[in-house]
């Protein structure tokens, strides 16, 4: 045998893999458990997220992968190059074309349109986790939606700090019911998540997990109703680059005299408006 | 009037070992029981039973709820027992440690009930909490501070502030004066017997302690190897009991 | 109000080969409203044993104890709770106190449990104090530390702060002085006149002479003893 299955992955994982989404579909955030495999790169690169776009990918779709909102990462790199070879199938950067979109820690900039999927890699889907330990009574706290505990971590950050001090992994109520990480994600991209067109699906490939939003669901970022949800970034800056102002933004450090600039963190986002000025210039 | 509580059959048994048999009763709205008896005769077990902590083997435990009138706990599914439990129904436990939460802050812990319920206005919850912790008598000051940095007694009336934040109308107590000094003890008596008057709390406290319930409990129920023995006006049982254990037990009790 | 027919008892200790004591046996005596009754009878003979058994903390074994209406016999636990928080007011020899709880709230206490507003009930309490002659500053501290003729007096105010109907007095003079005994006395005829049913053990005969109406000799309700039974 010279060639893998299409998408690396037999069919009967494929078929293992899409019953858990439509499962995790039907459930809007809740975590679903499947029977995660080995893949040709370590626990932590992304092993759920490419699982999970395994099974979604079709011979005619476009992909694009994204780390951090970058297209020209290792990790976007390696695994756009790895589906390219195991499912011959489109690469792209541009957000606007790609029908299929695995990314870490970032939402694209660019409004996603109806028929899109994105992917998003998660490294502890539980957001209960760091609350109560215990997998058995996380799970009851779920089911029976006994999420007091919740909001009293949330409490006690503005009781400490004044606000509430998470900047990402920022937890959300999905359609009035089940909490839900929102994987790594800067606050910032919150909002995105609500009444989305696209369909967003969650892997964890470590813990086994997958969960999914699917298109135009509900999803409310907890808060206080006096110290409601902000969607904050840098205070103030612009793009060094293309000068949005409307970006979620990375600090780069430019020299060792404590230069720095702040760049839009979604590449294609960037890339697109420099070239739109250019156009405008000539 | 409707009781408040009333307890058919009830028996739970660990294997072949008994660990309370055939308990009935009935708690009126405002009555403060108290269950006697030595270190394994079955009292903690009874409690955990009547507060949903434990299923017991056979029996009904019928609570007047607020919306639906009596209904048995027992056969209630898990969320409605839970619900009632963070609303209704408050449990204090002997060991402060078992019923507060120690990495949260003392208004944290307030709070936490109010939060389960569905309140979600940080300024209200924080107001609430502050005026528990001066009702039972904790400098509103330390509202940001942890339990841990608190004295046995003042995590006791902590954990006492963050079960009746809720206006629950039963209150469960497993030796809730049970690890203090005596000084601080009394305090703790005297502030639980101003607040079950005030609220016009039901409560069923387990104790082994005579004088506690002397001072607290309206009712008495002894009980011994798994057993209830004799049952009655509290002054009654402690100054005429009938049982031949009840009697053994009140003249065993030390004189200061 | 307090209505006693062919009421006995016996005490039987389980923890000395079960025996039996009767105490008492064919008790019979009637209280009416504005009337105080003494017991008396030598010390024994079964005085205390019969105002407990009223009072409800010593079980009626035989016969009928009817107390503003309530039979005690056989009663439920709630029944006798609501007599004493409304009905059957009690000043024993004993003052039993949570330890850190001032004299004043003390005294105020059955009008807070009958749900008087703090304010009034404190008000009361403050003005009855000062009557029984306890010194002001004693008032916010606990009478577990007091002597024992203000414990006493801290006892008769818990039990006349409220006009209660029915009234069980256990020694109310007892350790008492004379100008403070005097106030206890006026008192006791204060309650009479306003038609309370009252039952007292008076050993003070001067204090028994000024306020009981008859006497009832319990003697008679003493069972003939016989300890080798």
């Amino acid at each position: 045998m010279t060639e893998y299955n299409f998408a690396y992955l037999d069919e009967a994982t494929k078929r293992m893999l899409r019953r858990a989404i439509l499962k995790a579909v039907a459930i809007p955030g809740y975590q679903v458990p499947f029977s995660s495999r080995e893949m040709p790169m370590p626990y932590g690169w992304g092993t759920g997220g490419v699982q999970v776009t395994a099974a979604c990918l079709v011979p005619e779709d476009t992909l694009k992968v994204i780390d951090q909102g970058a297209d020209d990462t290792t990790n976007a790199v390696s695994i756009r190059k790895f589906f390219a070879r195991v499912a011959h199938v489109a690469t792209t950067e541009a957000t606007a074309e790609a029908s299929v979109i695995q990314t870490r820690h970032r939402i694209p900039e660019r409004p996603l349109t109806d028929g899109q999927i994105l992917v998003f890699q998660v490294p502890i889907p539980e957001p209960l986790r760091f609350l109560e330990p215990r997998e058995t009574e996380t799970r009851t706290m779920h089911a029976l939606e006994d999420y007091g505990l919740m909001q009293v971590r949330l409490y006690e950050d503005i009781a400490r700090h004044g606000e509430i001090a998470r900047a990402y992994a920022y937890p959300v109520r999905v359609e009035g019911r089940y909490i839900m990480d929102p994987s790594p994600i800067p606050k910032f991209d919150n909002p995105k998540l609500d009444n989305s067109p696209a369909l967003q699906l969650f892997g964890a490939g470590r813990e086994s997990r997958i969960y999914a939003l699917p298109p135009h669901t509900r999803v409310e970022s907890l808060d206080f109703e006096d110290y409601p949800f902000t969607a904050s970034k840098a205070a103030g800056q612009r793009c060094a680059i293309c000068g949005a102002e409307d970006s979620y933004l990375d600090e780069v450090i430019t020299d060792d005299a404590g230069g720095r600039m702040f760049v839009c963190s979604d590449t294609d986002y960037c890339a697109t408006r420099v070239a739109a000025q250019a156009e405008d210039a000539a | 009037m409707i009781p408040l509580l009333q307890v058919e059959g009830l028996s739970k048994f660990y294997g072949h070992h008994l660990g309370c048999a055939d308990v009935n009763f009935t708690l009126w709205p405002g009555e403060v029981m108290g269950i006697v008896g030595e270190s394994g005769s079955g009292k903690s077990t009874l409690l955990n039973c009547l507060a949903g902590h434990m299923a017991p083997d056979t029996g009904r435990v019928m609570f007047d709820t607020r919306d639906l009138g009596p209904r048995d706990t027992l056969a209630m599914s898990e969320p409605e027992r839970r619900w009632l439990a963070r609303t209704d129904w408050a449990f204090v436990h002997q060991n402060p440690r078992d019923g507060l939460r120690m990495n949260v802050s003392a208004g944290g812990n307030v709070g936490d009930r109010l939060m389960a319920v569905g309140a979600r206005h940080y300024g209200d919850i924080r107001a609430q909490a502050s005026d528990w912790l001066g009702r039972v008598e904790i400098d509103a000051g330390r509202i940001d501070e942890r339990p841990r940095a608190f004295s046995g007694g003042m995590q006791q009336r902590l954990q006492i502030a963050r079960n009746l934040v809720t206006g629950p109308r039963l209150v469960f107590m497993d030796e809730p004066t049970g690890g203090l000094d005596v000084s601080v003890q009394a305090r703790l008596l005297d502030l639980l017997r101003g607040l079950v008057q005030r609220l016009g709390l039901s409560a069923v406290i387990v104790t082994h302690d005579l004088a506690v319930v002397r001072l607290l409990a309206d009712r008495l129920m002894v009980m011994k190897d798994g057993h209830v023995v004799e049952e009655g006006l509290t002054d009654q049982v402690l100054d005429d009991p009938q049982h031949a254990y009840t009697q053994l037990l009140v003249s065993s009790v030390l004189q200061v | 109000m307090i209505e006693i027919s062919g009421v006995g008892k016996r005490f039987v200790l389980h923890n000395q080969g079960g025996v039996v004591l009767p105490v008492m046996e064919g008790a019979t005596l009637s209280v009416w409203p504005g009337e105080c009754v003494a017991l008396v009878g030598a010390s024994g003979a079964g005085k205390s044993t019969l105002m407990r058994m009223i009072w409800g903390n010593y079980r009626c074994d035989q016969g009928s104890i009817r107390v503003a209406g309530v039979e005690l016999c056989g009663a439920e636990p709630r029944d006798v709770i609501a007599l004493r928080r409304d009905r059957l007011g009690y000043v024993s020899q004993f003052l039993r106190v949570i330890p850190r709880v001032p004299t004043l709230r003390v005294v105020a206490e059955p009008l807070l449990a009958q749900g008087m507003a703090e304010p009034e009930a404190l008000e009361r309490a403050r003005a009855l104090l000062a009557r029984l002659n306890i010194p002001r500053r004693l008032w916010s501290l606990s009478p577990t530390t007091f002597s024992g003729g203000e414990q006493q007096r801290v006892n008769i105010a818990r039990g006349f702060i409220l006009d209660w109907p029915v009234m069980l007095l256990d020694e109310p003079t007892a350790s008492l002085d004379a100008a403070n005994r005097a106030v206890v006395l006026d008192l006791i005829a204060e309650a009479k006149a306003r038609g309370a049913a009252i039952l007292g053990i008076f050993h003070d005969a001067d204090a028994r002479a000024a306020v009981c109406d008859r006497e009832v000799d319990v003697t008679g309700f003493t069972p003939a003893r016989d300890l080798s039974a």
